[in-house]
């Protein structure tokens, strides 16, 4: 089957492109890109006035699945991520059973082949059940195909473990995803340390939690050379302490969520819960240096920590909610917010969500070049839309965005030279 | 001014000044319903309340219940420990229920901040916040002011002292939003583990050093230490923290002439208070608490709606 994409505005920072341009897909790969292309017997996307991307990886997902499907299973946050635009998402292993050996592994895999609809690539556990106690088993966990390893929503307490993890995931080459956070510090706070939670009345998680863990793992990362990827970075001082880790040759990088781009702990005055989310909503200072510390390439990229809940986990006393946002179906218009506004630029949006996120794992996707996967985004940069929950493909509704207006949303997401979403529908 | 527009109570950080003199301005003829004879007023008669608490409490429950009694409406307490919550039904179901059975109005005391809130927002009951974690308590602080407005005369421009774990205060709170307003100079005094952080952008100053803090002012509001701060490791012993902070008869004399002394209890005395205050002739504790059941006499009134002109005569 062939699909010819034309007349968009392709955005293809891995090759440095930007301009209107066609592009040719034949079965799984791209063919060719360039001016007014011709072939026959295929179906044309007409995509005028449409951004034409590679396609959208989300380093950090969680679908759940196993253990808690009443939150999110792979058919329907499969389905979320084609929504939002996303050809790619990485599995986090905090399911139930933990994603800490190749029968998980497995099985997750075979569940996104039989009903998922973009690419799932495996995040395998560092530590057996996430206990932080013992490794796991990092090999198998490898050969079974995972991406990345991470102890994501139960951090890695023991500095030694970690130092040990490190090392040996360096024998596979596989980053480290460390979610910072020293739960000393954190304890049973509930949202960002500063003027807010004084004025709200609710406990606090200082910054310091985030950072103390950072630069933990970035002197790991020194001790040891291993690829560490710190998530969801949330504070001014973990940009800064990898600004300087890059600056001496660290192996580090970073990614930040579109929530903590937009949002400030102002929002946490509602009691809402969709406002709670770990690390928390922060104040001004901080989120404005997240947008810096994107501008100039700090932060890699972008990832959405899509955690979706079900209703009552929201739906209840503010320090009893769950933690987390579910983000794959709102990403694309709540960060594009800031390209409308001149705050980042569309290259490095783009970059963020695509070559970027492919370089940390080392695959090869995440660009429009001839002769690769055909996986593309297409986005309508002047759609204008309410976030209706009630829509979502994801079974979390829990969004603080909900029934706020965005500009930009997903037209189109192609994987593997498949149609999967178009205008508002999945269709597969 | 009127309290129509205005579904709940839920913390004085929302209320305007004139709405807070609102309630005070009613509370003074409730006080004087209350030295009367027959304590017993006909203006709410077929209104029904509830009263809720999630956590123990001898002195709020029991003046919104006798409250609402001396203004005939029907007051129920509904004993959480005995109640569905013991069987797993979530908070939203118990308002729900409460709700179908025709309660106007609810009293609700939660030890997480912004339940209140979460109940407001999803029931037609009217509510009050008895208290919620760490955020408000505004019913102490309206007592409170009322307390020293009838002392002092007025609030405008008097210079008051909190002391003790502001961090956790929810009666400190609700005391610096209801002060401010009035154009108080709050000044909030404790160890600098139990001063929240950015206090200071709430209007009031902040001190380490209870000498400091008292020098020259008109009130002193002692807060109340809880026992399992010190085992987080938040301060040393109560027996330091009592060296530094306990209020003894000496500290009055750094303070002015007239200073009064506040504490909304329960009090540990050798602690935060010395008994020589907590007996003497500054402290206005007792009053306080005879005020309390007029001010929530004063709002139950302002919210289930009564005339005005059944209370003024």
């Amino acid at each position: 089957m062939r699909l010819l994409v034309k007349g968009g505005r392709v955005v293809d920072p891995a090759n440095d492109l930007d301009k209107v341009l066609d592009i040719l897909v034949e079965d799984d790969k791209i063919v060719e890109t360039g001016q007014n292309i011709y072939a026959e017997d295929c179906i044309i996307i007409e995509a005028h006035g449409k951004l034409v991307c590679p396609g959208f990886i989300d380093l950090h997902t969680h679908l759940r699945e196993p253990g808690f499907e009443y939150k999110e299973d792979i058919y329907s946050g499969t389905r979320a991520a084609a929504a939002g635009g996303f050809t790619t998402v990485c599995c986090m292993p905090n399911t139930d059973p933990v994603a800490d050996n190749k029968t998980v592994i497995s099985f997750i895999k075979e569940q996104a082949r039989v009903k998922g609809v973009v690419n799932v690539l495996p995040v395998g556990a560092i530590s057996k059940k996430q206990e932080g106690q013992e490794l796991s088993p990092i090999a198998e966990l490898f050969q079974a195909g995972c991406v990345a390893l991470s102890d994501d929503g139960r951090p890695v307490r023991r500095a030694d473990l970690m130092r040990y993890a490190m090392e040996y995931a360096k024998m596979f080459d596989l980053p480290i995803f460390s979610h910072c956070e020293d739960r000393d510090l954190s304890g049973d706070g509930q949202v960002h340390e500063g003027f807010y939670s004084t004025y709200y009345g609710l406990k606090g998680i200082p910054a310091a939690a985030e950072e103390v863990m950072v630069a933990r793992d970035i002197i790991l990362s020194q001790l040891t050379g291993a690829k560490v990827h710190i998530c969801h970075v949330s504070t001014r001082g973990s940009v800064e302490l990898i600004r300087r880790a890059k600056e001496e040759g660290v192996n580090v990088t970073a990614e930040v969520t579109p929530h903590h781009l937009v949002l400030t702990d102002e929002v946490i005055g509602s009691y809402d819960a969709d406002t709670k989310v770990n690390p928390p909503l922060r104040s001004r200072e901080h989120v404005e240096a997240l947008l810096k510390g994107l501008n100039e390439g700090v932060i890699d990229c972008i990832a959405t920590d899509h955690a979706p809940h079900e209703r009552e986990a929201k739906d209840c006393e503010y320090n009893m909610a769950a933690f987390g946002i579910s983000g794959l179906e709102t990403a694309i218009p709540v960060s594009m917010k800031l390209v409308h506004e001149g705050k980042l630029s569309l290259k490095r949006w783009v970059e963020a969500y695509t070559v970027k996120p492919a370089s940390i794992l080392n695959i090869d996707r995440g660009s429009l070049t001839p002769g690769g996967k055909a996986d593309i985004t297409i986005i309508d940069p002047e759609l204008i839309k309410t976030v209706e929950v009630e829509k979502f493909y994801s079974r979390g509704w829990n969004t603080p965005f909900k029934g706020m207006k965005f500009k930009g949303w997903p037209f189109m997401t192609i994987v593997n030279g498949k149609i999967v979403f178009e205008d508002g529908e999945i269709k597969v | 001014m009127k309290w129509e527009q205005r579904k709940d109570l839920l913390g004085l950080k929302d209320l305007s000044r004139e709405e807070i003199e609102l309630v005070l301005d009613t509370a003074v003829p409730m006080k004087d319903i209350l030295k009367r004879d027959i304590k017993k007023v006909p203006t709410l008669r077929g209104k029904a309340m509830v009263t809720v608490f999630y956590e123990n409490s001898t002195r709020t429950r029991t003046s919104f219940e006798l409250a609402g009694k001396y203004l005939s409406a029907d007051t129920v307490n509904l004993g959480v420990s005995t109640s569905s919550v013991q069987k797993g039904e979530s908070l939203k179901d118990t308002i729900r229920t409460l709700e179908m059975m025709g309660f106007d109005l609810m009293v609700i005391r939660h030890s997480m901040s912004g339940t209140p809130h979460y109940v407001a927002r999803n029931t037609k009951m009217r509510v009050i916040n008895a208290g919620d974690g760490v955020n408000e308590h505004p019913t102490q602080a309206l007592l409170d002011m009322y307390t020293i407005r009838e002392k002092k005369k007025t609030l405008e421009g008097l210079k008051v002292a909190i002391v003790g774990d502001i961090l956790h205060s929810r009666v400190a709170r609700s005391n610096i939003y209801g002060l401010t307003k009035f154009g108080c100079e709050v000044r909030v005094v404790g160890p600098s583990t139990l001063i929240p952080p950015e206090v200071e952008k709430l209007g009031v100053k902040s001190y380490y050093s209870l000498e400091e803090a008292l020098k020259g002012v008109d009130v002193i509001n002692v807060l109340r230490i809880q026992r399992e701060r010190q085992q987080k490791g938040l301060f040393p012993s109560l027996d330091e923290y009592a060296s530094l902070y306990m209020l003894q008869p000496e500290h009055l004399k750094l303070a002015r002439e007239d200073v009064l002394v506040l504490h909304p209890g329960p009090m540990n005395r050798g602690i935060e208070i010395s008994s020589a205050i907590a007996d003497g002739n500054h402290a206005v504790i007792e009053e306080q608490v005879t005020n309390g059941v007029a001010v929530r006499m004063a709002i139950l009134y302002l919210m289930m709606g009564g005339a005005k002109d059944e209370i003024a005569g």
